[in-house]
């Protein structure tokens, strides 16, 4: 009897015990949130919500804490479709004021859900006219734009005494089977460039019989953008490590330029070249996110990141092109890059119409 | 003669004989021990998934069911199904067949470098997937192993997926059922072969049953696990295959279909659920008070042709299909432009023109620090839970236990996405708190810790705690004297998977990543998505060290073991 009453006491103890050390953990829990909770409600912070590829040098940041007063803090939240959507989703309660890296395949989507607070950046006059809006979109601002192309591999060319392909249409060419590797377009950036480009060349009716041919042809498709080009692709360093024997790839203009910046030693040209007739426009868009806490804040960031001090920096850091008429493109991308002319380019509107459905078709047409 | 049987059908007379004030007591201080992981689970996974999935299914406030036959009723979902489901069987059965002599020989045998052989095949769970995937096409790829020596090249094949799955699951067989067989006591065996049962009856009516649970509940990891893959499958089978996880992280993360995701997250919980269910049925009847002994007891050196070959067999599997790949990635990582050397590790130290706002080297540092977090957070929950869990069971209780599996059932990005719609409310607006990376990776951690501790937590016997009852133990002093000697091996072993599971998680640390704080894995991401040598080879180094980190680390835990004998109670 004696006995059983004492181990009662003990399990409604251990019970309440129990129930503290719950009390005690959420409480933990929200301490620890609301010291680094996602919204600093002190208005000497702006925070910056962007995706896993953005980069600035420290001294540029430094610089506009200096000058503005204000503390950045950068949330950076998974790819670019990935923070995009997460954007809409907590719009109206957003993670932060100003978000960058909306781009043209995905920027109706975030404006037709109302995601920005409409602010025109001072300094957006000068912006060079080929990267502002067509459409009439208001209320975001360009940052900077990059080609999404393929790029080929010097020394298979050279060996082969095979002139690398210029165009679209020299890529279904038969002197060029088996030779290109590209991405899954439903789950990687540039494979659904690669595929918006073939669809804004040969349009709505010609893209899907121009890959019929492609496909013919032996193009590969692998999941994304790393194992296309540090596998399969011979040009790359890390493809000529995993003897990759693909020569052609989807990738960036910009790549060329990186691969020699990452060189020891540097070598006096690229190892790899682009295919100019082959490419994408994407721009990159950065906008005031409706509900900011520190609205002041993000509209200082804003201006600082279309302006001079940025513009220079951002080649380097993103290995993308400045949009303003004042920045200068770094001697690196002049010495061993290429000028785009002509890229393929398409309105956000007629992207989000259609993005979906080509995806679609192209899953089955290329991969099935 | 059978042992573990007998012992069953006297506890469960027992159970029957208990006073109501007894019965009582045991619920009221398994309410008390489930508390915390039903309010840990409640809060950072129940609601934040459920939140998604409503939000999917109840676009303007009524439920929208109709969406669930029309997402089903399209052919290629209906494919994708089929095949996750496949694949994953496949997977799990290749798996145990591979894995369980290998966990047989880890347990039993004695031989140089066992310790560090053991760190170092779980070293494949903390690996990035994408660089895995480097790593195997190594092995079955293009001018692989595989291909120079028979010509076979097994990439955008199923023999792909199904192979890297053993790579990274070998350690889930090998921890978890090779934990219990070390402290099965030989002598039950024996006993059965004196009293003239051969070798095979004797393993089959003895140490078979006895074993039954941790191989149930390392199959059904692995079943969770290949069931949710997500990058294997798409690196090495190519995109033409998919699984529900890319389907559902498709559709989330790119798409922002709501209402499809939500149909196919309910499909992943219908299927997990019917594995779980499954699992449970077949365990119910198996556990059962064991005789333990501690480890050190039953190992020896191996005698005899057979043994030898046992072990010889299983270190070659081990060389070619763990070790090979991992080594790949080693000696890419010291093979710089100018010959051998260190140049990548050293490029590692500086932060000037390169992916972060600090050196990469920074991220091991972050890495640990939320490893340490997370494995205490997963400890203390899947601690509490399997000590609750122990006690005989209601239907309640088992599907509290099914509850605690779930998160490795489940894709990443749903509850990631929930979240970012739920945990944004002061006071718990957790979604940009560094806070948030341990709690997501403790949420993978739990259903191990739970798993590798349940069978031997189970496996002790009653007796001897009432014993200690009756001696004048309260019931926190028997547990700390007669269960924790006995599972705090176990314990141990679920740390370091717990442990391993943070180190290596992707999915939630890319939600919330700083460009200033990066971890070892996402860095490792980071660098493979530029161009150019200096980046290759630094993400190849910085993986060789998420190798060395990891491998160190379960070392340093499997020292932790002081050696006490079992026998001092």
């Amino acid at each position: 009897m004696f006995f059983v009453s004492t181990t009662k006491k003990t399990a409604v103890h251990r019970a309440s015990v129990t129930a503290v050390a719950v009390g005690l953990g959420l409480v933990a829990v929200t301490a620890c949130s609301s010291d680094s909770g996602s919204k600093a409600s002190d208005s000497k912070s702006v925070t910056l919500v962007t995706h896993d590829s953005f980069n600035v040098s420290k001294s540029v940041l430094k610089d506009f804490e200096k000058t503005s007063g204000y503390k950045v803090r950068v949330l950076e939240d998974g790819d670019a479709g990935q923070a995009v959507n997460k954007a809409i989703l907590s719009k109206g309660n957003p993670q932060g004021d100003v978000f960058f890296g909306v781009d043209n395949t995905l920027l109706s989507r975030a404006l037709d859900n109302d995601v920005f607070e409409p602010y025109e950046a001072k300094g957006a006059d000068q912006v060079l006219p080929q990267y502002r809006l067509a459409g009439g979109e208001k209320g975001v601002t360009p940052i900077d734009s990059g080609d999404i192309c393929v790029n080929y591999d010097k020394k298979y060319f050279a060996d082969k005494k095979l002139a690398p392909p210029k165009t679209l249409d020299d890529l279904i060419k038969p002197q060029y089977k088996n030779l290109l590797v590209t991405e899954n377009a439903s789950t990687s950036s540039p494979g659904l460039g690669f595929v918006l480009g073939t669809a804004a060349k040969y349009g709505d009716d010609g893209w899907e019989s121009y890959w019929k041919k492609l496909k013919a042809n032996g193009v590969k498709v692998v999941d994304g953008w790393e194992q296309a080009y540090n596998e399969e692709f011979s040009g790359s360093a890390g493809g000529k490590k995993a003897k990759g024997d693909r020569p052609l790839v989807v990738s960036y203009a910009s790549s060329p330029p990186v691969e020699v910046l990452y060189a020891k030693p540097q070598p006096k040209e690229a190892p790899t070249g682009v295919a100019t007739g082959t490419c994408f426009r994407q721009v990159e868009y950065a906008g005031l996110l409706k509900g900011a806490t520190n609205e002041k804040g993000g509209k200082a960031l804003l201006d600082f990141m279309i302006g001079k001090k940025f513009q220079d920096d951002m080649p380097l850091q993103m290995f993308v092109n400045p949009v303003v008429k004042a920045a200068q493109t770094p001697e690196l991308f002049r010495k061993f890059g290429v000028t785009v002319d002509k890229p393929q380019t398409m309105a956000p509107k007629k992207i989000a119409d259609n993005r979906e459905q080509w995806v679609k078709s192209w899953t089955s047409l290329v991969l099935k | 003669m059978d042992l573990a049987r007998s012992e069953v059908a006297e506890s469960r007379s027992g159970k029957a004989s208990r006073s109501l004030p007894g019965r009582w007591r045991g619920s009221a201080a398994r309410l008390g021990l489930m508390a915390l992981p039903v309010a840990f689970f409640g809060v950072f996974f129940a609601y934040p998934v459920a939140a998604i999935v409503a939000r999917g299914l109840k676009p303007d406030g009524s439920w929208r069911f109709g969406r669930i036959t029309e997402v089903l009723g399209q052919s290629d979902i209906q494919q994708v199904l089929w095949f996750t489901t496949w694949q994953a069987l496949a997977s799990t059965g290749l798996t145990l067949l591979i894995a369980l002599p290998g966990a047989y020989v880890f347990a039993r045998f004695d031989f140089p470098g066992k310790q560090l052989l053991r760190a170092v095949v779980t070293v494949p769970f903390v690996l990035p997937t994408v660089v895995v995937g480097t790593a195997f096409l190594a092995l079955i790829g293009r001018g692989g192993l595989f291909d120079e020596l028979w010509g076979v090249r097994l990439d955008t094949t199923v023999w792909a997926i199904l192979l890297a799955h053993v790579f990274f699951n070998y350690a889930v067989v090998v921890r978890t059922v090779g934990g219990l067989w070390a402290q099965l006591d030989p002598r039950q065996e024996e006993a059965a072969r004196m009293l003239g049962a051969s070798r095979a009856r004797a393993w089959r009516t003895v140490t078979l049953p006895a074993l039954a649970p941790a191989v149930a509940a390392a199959a059904l990891m692995v079943f969770l696990f290949t069931f949710t893959s997500f990058g294997v499958v798409q690196i090495l089978g190519g995109p033409a295959y998919s699984t529900l996880e890319v389907e559902i992280y498709r559709q989330t993360a790119q798409l922002l279909d709501l209402p499809t995701a939500a149909v196919l997250t309910l499909v992943q919980f219908a299927a997990v659920g019917a594995v779980l269910a499954v699992h449970a049925w077949t365990v119910r009847r198996r556990e059962s008070a064991l005789k333990l002994v501690d480890a050190s007891a039953t190992v020896r050196r191996p005698r005899g042709a057979g043994q030898w070959t046992l072990l010889g067999f299983v270190l070659v599997t081990v060389a070619l299909l763990i070790l090979l790949p991992l080594g790949v990635l080693v000696q890419r990582s010291f093979d710089g432009p100018d010959g051998f050397g260190f140049l990548y590790y050293e490029t590692l130290r500086s932060a000037d023109g390169g992916a972060f706002l600090v050196p990469a080297i920074d991220a091991v540092g972050n890495s640990l620090r939320y490893a340490v977090v997370a494995t205490a957070i997963a400890v203390v929950i899947g601690g509490l839970a399997a000590a609750a869990l122990t006690r005989r069971a209601g239907r309640f209780v088992r599907g509290f236990d099914a509850l605690l599996m779930l998160p490795l059932g489940v894709s990443a990005v749903t509850v990631g996405f929930g979240f970012l719609i739920t945990l944004d409310e002061p006071p718990l607006d957790l979604r940009a708190s560094w806070f948030l990376v341990p709690l997501a990776q403790a949420l993978v951690g739990v259903p191990f810790v739970v798993r590798t501790m349940l069978p031997v937590l189970r496996a002790v016997d009653g007796r001897l705690r009432e014993a200690a009852a009756v001696l004048g133990a309260s019931p926190l002093r028997a547990w700390r004297e007669v269960d924790f000697p006995l599972v705090r091996r176990a314990l141990l072993i679920a740390a370091g998977f717990a442990f391993a599971v943070s180190l290596g998680e992707f999915g939630a640390t890319v939600f919330i990543a700083r460009p200033d704080n990066p971890t070892l894995p996402v860095a490792v991401a980071r660098l493979l998505g530029r161009a150019g040598d200096l980046n290759y080879g630094q993400a190849m180094a910085l993986s060789t060290i998420l190798m060395a980190v990891c491998a160190v680390s379960l070392l340093l835990l499997e020292r932790l073991r002081t050696e006490r004998t079992t026998g001092e109670f």
